[in-house]
């Protein structure tokens, strides 16, 4: 099966075609904001980040920007930076160049201030988007989709019914040779051994077993023992009777085929099939971190609500309680509470996420895009000095 | 009553099925279970959002539910007993820690 999407020149298919401004650094934020502001088909990342880091994190920071610049949902990249920074803009035009997009980066301080960097950005990005127009969607392979897995402000329905209608979504997309992103290593806590069995190799089972005791580590550190706390008393009253239980509710989104690969965060998978990537269960950071893996789309459920969109991916809202549904009808995609009535079984509930998502990939609107959510924050493990 | 679904069974490798509303003892529900219908007398009052054995479970046996062990069973359960944290053990990461 195919989608309708964008074909780069290194091959890859994008489901969207944006100009992207990249801001090296959180002192370029506001130029790169003013570049984009008011041109259709323009997104910026609103990065904070960049400079006064230490240990990983100017890694991880630059590893997410030009994961940015290199999905294939951006047609060609602006990187703006200021001049002084740590991660200089350069060194994310010269990742992205790979992909063999049209990269440019640009400096406030050479330039000369906040005005004229604005107005030559604002050139080259019209540039670049009279080149976007000319490009039109072309039949891709379904193979070629990265979709990445979340959720958000769970209640009972997400583990009843819309993480199981996605992972039955899942289980479609991996069947036509697609790849599935599951994460949020904090959420597999109690339930680790039985992600890490599913693994083809046993150094990938390792890997999801350090992963899961880094972050246990991490919490216990900050005075927080999430193995202890979890089931919550409100999680016991609502019929959740252990910590595997709960972990499995949110793990089942994606399915139930083998673990191909382990990756860290923002890495782009290298195998097809489930992938596992390591990320925290911060919704904007997880979001984050899948889309510069190259998540081209991405199905988000929830039982709360959520608003949370991504830049440069299109983010389809799913939720199962149907008073969310009714009270925040803007912010959801798909319905799926009928699962919960009887009405639907889960495998169908699955298939319509699943045709929902090639329509968002061929190009359909979501709630989170229609609204303008441009959520964005990478990951970080130190303080910033 | 009568054919209206109450019940949701995740995986048909499951043991056990999730109340999607508060259910009465000495009722008898209809349970899809691999394409076909089990009714179920239920011996225990069962609250919305929580579990009754779709089968009798031995003692040590493997409490399933999405297809995978979230527990074992502390003591024998029966076919249509409420399943929780009274008859059941956690077993984070496999029982290895």
């Amino acid at each position: 099966m195919n989608f309708q999407g964008y074909r780069r020149p290194d091959g890859k298919g994008g489901t969207r075609n944006y100009i992207l401004v990249i801001p090296s650094v959180g002192c370029s934020q506001g130029a790169a904001q003013a570049i984009a502001r008011g041109l259709k088909g323009v997104t910026y990342l609103p990065n904070i980040l960049g400079c006064g880091q230490i240990g990983e994190d100017p890694m991880l920071v630059k590893k997410t920007l030009v994961g940015f610049g290199m999905n294939p949902n951006v047609f060609a990249v602006l990187v703006v930076g200021l001049g002084c920074e740590h991660l200089f803009p350069d060194e994310i035009a010269k990742g992205i160049l790979p992909s063999g997009k049209r990269v440019e980066a640009i400096s406030i301080q050479e330039v000369g201030g906040t005005r004229k960097t604005i107005a030559l950005g604002k050139r080259m990005v019209k540039e670049m988007l009279e080149e976007a127009a000319k490009l039109t969607r072309e039949p891709i392979p379904l193979s070629e989709l990265i979709l990445g897995t979340e959720c958000g402000g769970s209640d009972y329905t997400s583990g009843l019914a819309s993480n199981p209608a996605v992972g039955a979504a899942s289980d479609m997309l991996v069947a036509e040779g697609g790849t599935v992103i599951l994460s949020e290593t904090p959420e597999l806590i109690g339930a680790e051994h039985l992600v890490a069995r599913r693994a083809r190799t046993p150094e990938m089972a390792k890997q999801v077993l350090e992963a899961v005791a880094w972050w246990e580590k991490q919490a216990i550190a900050s005075g927080q023992n999430i193995r202890e706390a979890n089931p919550s008393p409100g999680n016991i009253a609502g019929g959740i009777t252990t910590l595997e239980e709960k972990s499995l509710g949110c793990i089942y989104k994606g399915g139930t085929g083998p673990l191909e690969e382990v990756i860290t965060y923002a890495s782009h998978p290298t195998k097809r099939g489930l992938v596992y990537m390591d990320t925290p269960a911060h919704d904007i950071e997880q979001l984050t971190g899948m889309v510069a893996a190259g998540a081209q789309v991405v199905v988000f459920t929830t039982g709360r609500g959520t608003p949370a969109g991504a830049p440069i991916a299109p983010v389809i809202k799913i939720t199962a309680n149907r008073d969310t549904y009714l009270k925040m009808r803007e912010n959801m995609d798909i319905d799926v509470s009928k699962v919960l009535q009887g009405k639907e079984k889960i495998k169908e509930a699955g298939r319509r996420i699943f045709e929902e998502m090639i329509s968002v990939a061929s190009g359909k609107i979501t709630k989170a895009e229609r609204l303008g959510q441009r959520d964005f924050a990478i990951f970080k493990v130190n303080i910033n000095i | 009553m009568g054919n209206k679904i109450r019940v949701i069974v995740l995986n048909e490798k499951d043991n056990v099925a999730t109340a999607l509303e508060r259910l009465s003892v000495g009722s008898t529900v209809s349970v899809e279970v691999r394409g076909l219908v089990e009714k179920i007398k239920l011996i225990s009052d069962i609250p919305m959002g929580h579990k009754f054995a779709l089968w009798d479970i031995e003692e040590g046996a493997a409490v399933i539910k999405y297809g995978e062990p979230i527990g074992r069973s502390a003591a024998k359960i029966s076919r249509g007993e409420h399943v929780h944290v009274h008859n059941v053990a956690s077993q984070p990461g496999g029982g290895a820690r």
